[in-house]
């Protein structure tokens, strides 16, 4: 890779050994990808459940700090959901050493000078990126709707490499920092409309099935209406998960969008998206309700609410947000309401980040019903029987114990 | 002896037993990683051990954790020995950096249909090269 002397100076340590590290990891990465040089990034956010970390990750960690202690971020660096909610730790019945490992996380964290937003969603809570601003996101839901929304630039940052780009202010210029990566590789005709929130996440599952890799850039044409960001959360989100895709290009939506002479490779109907839906429907009977990936706006928790009056919940409902959101839902009574029919409002977590499989051992959950087309896609490993449905039927699931 | 060339690779030198299938891979989606094997129920490779083994696989898939994941499998001597991808993210990719995992990727043909299931295999980053030894 070509440098330029301050990144020179990072490698031989002049600005610390956090910083050396950091740029020793993107110098491997980029060489990896054949990436020329460095871009610049204006903001950095950061996976950083201890699920994944680990003790191992935690040591790391804590290492940066202890070792140069000295180090900080030098762009704003924000964090990803965590792996609990301190005040509803009783509620998942989490091991004490998940909590133990979060705050230490937590702790390690700061002394970097992260900020520790906890959010999936910083695109509606913190600062959406602009079209054309290189950034270093570590989410992917946050990334498929930062390129391919707003417009902005960003690979997929992994956790390590997110905080290195905090602490270098930069990331090798590859893939989708680059023009031609950006480019549709394939078009699809969708031939039906999506109205609910898991419509639009099943059928962003189904298009990134059909797409596959991190490098296929689908485009899409025949979406009659411009859906909102709720919507594309969903799409975006399911996408990712289920094909690693980090752009997509819908006609009239993506500042980029341009279906660049391809013919049409497939077209997408209701079947194909209700075959989707119905491979995770595999009975009625539900032992818990989960609204989560992404984490819930303050629009969806009002959905939620006015679902919830005068009900009263013989299953476990749990709605998790932002901690952004969460006071003002507290203060405008969406979380009274929500929590009087029996249901939990967490925030700043996310349910597949939370030991999943210790809290599906601890509570007996197996049977999981909810409305996020990501969610059923990571849940099988972990051993739940995951449903997904709307979030009219996940409600009633709640209710009643069944599925309508 | 048969020698593939790939576009893209990191790490030590191996040698090792395949663990092959026309699937992805996401340390956080198909693992139990307490138990070393393959968890998720729709996975081809579901219930198999992936200690030790050199996967061989068509892409990855999944979120950012796997770039955490790999050297938390390290630490605990439960990880594969190294990946071979037809294609590969960046997450994965730096998972490996960070876990210091052997990794190869980008064929000119598709890896899965060339290596045989169980064959011992030899990756040389620096060529390389993924050579198939018997």
């Amino acid at each position: 890779m070509k440098l330029r002397e301050i990144e020179k100076e990072m490698l031989v340590g002049k600005h610390g050994l956090a910083v050396r590290s950091a740029i020793e990891h993107q110098v491997r990465v980029g060489e990896f990808f054949g990436a020329e040089d460095f871009v610049e990034v204006t903001q950095a956010h950061v996976m950083g459940d201890t699920e994944s970390l680990g003790q191992t990750g935690i040591e790391w960690l804590e290492s940066l700090a202890k070792n140069d202690p000295g180090a900080r971020v030098r762009i704003p660096t924000i964090t990803d959901p965590r792996g609990t909610d301190f005040a509803k730790v009783l509620v998942l019945k989490q091991p004490a050493f998940a909590v133990d490992l979060e705050r230490r996380a937590i702790e390690a964290f700061k002394r970097l000078g992260v900020l520790m937003t906890d959010t999936c969603v910083n695109y509606q809570t913190i600062q959406a990126p602009a079209r054309g601003e290189s950034v270093a996101f570590g989410d992917t839901g946050v990334v498929i709707y930062s390129n391919s929304v707003c417009g902005a630039r960003s690979n997929f940052e992994g956790g390590p490499s997110a905080l290195a780009a905090g602490l270098t202010g930069r990331t090798p210029r590859y893939g989708f920092h680059l023009d031609a990566v950006r480019r549709a590789t394939m078009r699809i005709r969708v031939e039906w409309q999506p109205q609910t929130l898991n419509d639009w996440g099943a059928l962003g599952g189904v298009v990134g099935k059909l797409a596959g890799h991190y490098w296929a850039v689908p485009y899409m044409e025949g979406i009659e209406r411009t859906p909102g960001s709720d919507e594309l959360k969903h799409f975006g989100a399911a996408m990712a998960s289920f094909g690693s895709i980090a752009m997509f290009h819908i006609a009239e939506v993506t500042p980029e969008a341009n279906p660049g002479g391809l013919p049409v490779a497939h077209r997408v109907s209701e079947k194909e998206v209700r075959a989707l839906q119905n491979a995770y429907a595999s009975g009625k009977e539900i032992d818990v309700v989960v609204f989560s990936a992404p984490q819930l706006s303050l629009y969806e928790l009002r959905a939620l609410a006015a679902l919830c009056d005068g009900r009263c919940f013989e299953r476990p409902l749990l709605a998790i947000t932002s901690p952004q959101v969460k006071p003002d839902a507290d203060r405008m009574g969406l979380t009274a309401r929500i929590e009087a029919a029996g249901g939990h409002v967490l925030s700043g977590m996310c349910f597949y980040q939370s030991y999943a499989r210790e809290i599906a051992e601890a509570n007996g959950w197996k049977r999981l019903a909810t409305n996020s087309a990501k969610m059923v896609n990571i849940l099988g490993g972990y051993g739940y029987v995951p449903h997904l449905a709307s979030m009219e039927q996940c409600v009633e699931a709640a209710t009643t114990g069944k599925l309508p | 002896m048969k020698t593939l060339v790939a576009r893209q690779a990191m790490g030590k030198m191996v040698r090792g037993e395949a663990l092959v299938a026309k699937d992805g891979f996401s340390a956080r989606y198909d693992l139990d990683r307490a138990k070393g094997v393959f968890s998720r129920p729709s996975h081809q490779l579901a219930g198999k051990s992936y200690v030790g083994k050199i996967l061989v696989l068509d892409t990855s898939k999944g979120g950012v954790a796997s770039a955490w994941m790999l050297r938390e499998m390290a630490s605990r001597g439960l990880v594969p020995l190294a990946i071979v991808f037809n294609s590969v993210n960046p997450i994965l990719a730096q998972g490996a950096a960070f876990g210091d995992i052997t990794l190869v990727s980008g064929f000119d043909c598709d890896v899965t249909d060339q290596i045989p299931r169980g064959a011992t295999v030899e990756i040389d980053p620096a060529a390389r090269t993924v050579s198939i030894l018997e």
